[in-house]
């Protein structure tokens, strides 16, 4: 049971990764997520069922985020659309576009047919099916993490990272804070739907609806990572949000399974998900302000 | 080598905020200049400043840079060139980065690509860069540019500022949020770093002291026009006296003729 949660996490902590770099690297609060998470299930889905190979899907799944993130970043850039709309045109725009992927339905069931996790397992021989899968989801999930700090300590990533703190800084250093934004999103919605793409093949479905709510989660996983982490080094900053991810399902599955003695349905997790989250905002505010007390004291 | 030709600009043009900020405003600007400029508040200082760097764009007029026409480059690609200083000292550095990673963004100025240049020997020779601050920050490296005070927060912007080698430093009331003495360690390095490196630059103050005692060449602007531009012998010559009874005289004269208009 663990084992599952823990997985579960470990694939959702793809889309939290996403989600930090939208919402605390660049400072762009980017709706597009809920939209481009599906767009990952939906594609990989399809190239499944075509025949195109899991590989392929997976790789198109991640391009295909991408684009839908540069075209967010490109309507916030070049028309002026305030960052909230640019997300929720983009968003909305995506649950078409992810019906038209998956053939004009509103979702796939990927039965009979191999996915990445299949394939682990088979690959896992005797190892139980459950630890195949920690396994793989581990290995994954630090690849990519490994990935991802190798980028922000690239000169290119190190500005990024300057960005959402000081846009100024950014243009008075010759970077054109634009083409920031677009590498940034394009790279956080291309995460997003390789966590979706990862998603689809796990539960064995794809639903052009998957990503309802995906962003308030994100959020409430990057800044439960927050709670447990302090540091401003990338290598536990990445790793916070890893676990931040893994903790918030694990809370979840609680409220799932246990909430019920406090009159809780699952219904219920949304609410409580968005209260998470502000509660987060809250105490991250009145630690910030003490902070800024005693500096201010010195 | 950065000329400005008849710059106007005005904002909220066609409504009742109409503003006439700059008003067919021509400077040439001569590599080596150390200007300061000098001003009444909302007299376009900062907006002269804008202009320059491209964060605004004039409503006619011409701004070159190296015999270029630069008028509708947007900042980002004149900031080759340019080096620009705020009043507030958050806006020059990142605060939750590393003090590390605030200069590998400032050493060299445009795009950067995928490649890690932060290694053992570009540490070293931040340090190195660092110690004439005689600030300790060479040994703070992998601090947060947060924790720094809001003087050495400053310093060290200047230090980063000056690592490209800009062409034209701006440097707007930099110095205005510091307390005295930091005000004057900054300043100081102001003046160093221009004289070492050779840099052209401009200083906005509202200290009438530090326009004179700085630089070759001093403005004064109001109302959106350059009234006063001495240099050379005639700028040292100047005393604090001198120059607020100029600015009166300058504003008397305005208003006499003010006056003929209103009598013929
Ligand atoms: N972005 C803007 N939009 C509208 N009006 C502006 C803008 N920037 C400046 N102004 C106006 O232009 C005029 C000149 O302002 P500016 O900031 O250049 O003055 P300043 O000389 O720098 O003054 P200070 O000494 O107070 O900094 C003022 O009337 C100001 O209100
Ligand atoms: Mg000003």
């Amino acid at each position: 049971m663990i084992e599952g949660i823990i997985v579960d996490g470990l694939i959702f902590s793809i889309l939290a990764l996403g989600v930090f770099i939208s919402f605390r690297i660049l400072d762009f609060p980017d709706l597009t997520v809920d939209g481009s998470f599906a767009t990952g299930a939906a594609i990989v889905a399809i190239c499944i069922i075509n025949g195109l190979g899991i590989f392929i899907g997976i790789v198109l799944a991640f391009i295909g985020g991408a684009i839908a993130g540069v075209v967010t970043a490109t309507i916030h850039n070049k028309l002026k659309v305030p960052n909230l709309l640019s997300g929720i045109l983009v968003m909305t725009m995506l649950y078409s576009i992810n019906i038209r992927i998956l053939g004009g339905r509103a979702n796939i069931a990927l039965l009979r047919v191999d996915t990445i996790f299949t394939k682990v397992i088979t690959l896992g021989g005797s190892i139980p099916r459950e630890y195949a899968l920690l396994l793989f989801m581990i290995i994954f999930v630090m690849v990519i993490k490994v990935l991802i700090d190798l980028f922000f300590r690239t000169d290119l990533g190190i500005t990024m990272g300057a960005l959402g703190n000081n846009e100024q800084m950014i243009t008075t250093n010759g970077v054109n804070p634009e083409t920031m934004k677009v590498i940034g999103l394009g790279l956080s919605n291309g995460l997003v739907a390789l966590s979706g793409a990862l998603l689809g093949q796990y539960q064995g479905f794809a639903d052009a609806k998957l990503g309802q709510g995906m962003i308030v989660e994100g959020l409430a996983a990057v800044m439960l990572g927050e709670f447990l982490l302090r540091s401003n080094k990338i290598f536990y900053i990445t790793l916070r949000v890893v676990l931040g991810a893994i903790l918030y399902k694990g809370l979840m599955f609680f409220g799932r399974y246990y909430g019920y003695y406090i009159n809780m349905t699952p219904s219920d997790l949304k609410m409580i998900t968005s209260i998470l989250v502000i509660v987060s905002l809250v105490i991250a505010k009145s630690q910030d302000s003490a902070g800024q007390r005693r500096k201010e004291q010195k | 080598m950065i000329t400005l030709e008849s710059i106007s600009k005005v904002f909220h043009p066609g409504t009742v905020n109409e503003n006439l900020a700059m008003d067919n405003v021509s400077l040439k600007v001569n590599p080596g200049d150390f200007i300061t400029i000098v001003g009444s508040n909302g007299a376009g200082k900062t907006t002269l400043f804008n202009l320059i760097s491209g964060s605004l764009f004039p409503s006619t007029g011409k701004v070159s840079i190296h015999d270029k026409d630069m008028t509708r480059i947007p900042e980002y690609r004149r900031a080759k060139f340019i080096g620009r200083i705020f009043q507030d000292p958050t806006l020059g550095t990142a605060a939750n980065m590393s003090l590390e990673d605030n200069m590998v963004i400032c050493s060299k100025k445009g795009f950067k690509g995928i490649k890690m240049s932060l290694n053992a020997s570009k540490r070293k020779f931040f340090q190195e860069e660092l110690k004439p601050l005689e600030m300790g920050l060479e040994n703070r490296l992998k601090d947060n540019v947060g924790l720094l005070s809001g003087g050495q927060r400053q310093a060290l912007t200047l230090l980063m500022t000056v690592l490209s080698r800009p062409d034209l430093l701006l440097l707007d009331e930099h110095t205005a949020a510091l307390d005295p003495r930091n005000a004057q360690i900054v300043l100081d390095l102001t003046q160093q770093f221009i004289t070492d490196y050779n840099l052209t630059a401009m200083m906005i103050t509202h200290n009438m002291k530090h326009a004179i005692d700085y630089g070759n060449r001093l403005l004064m602007m109001d109302k959106g026009h350059i009234i006063l531009d001495v240099s050379g012998e005639e700028k040292k010559r100047l005393t604090v006296d001198a120059l607020v009874k100029k600015f009166h005289e300058i504003k008397k004269e305005e208003y006499a003729t003010d006056e003929d208009l209103l009598v013929t």
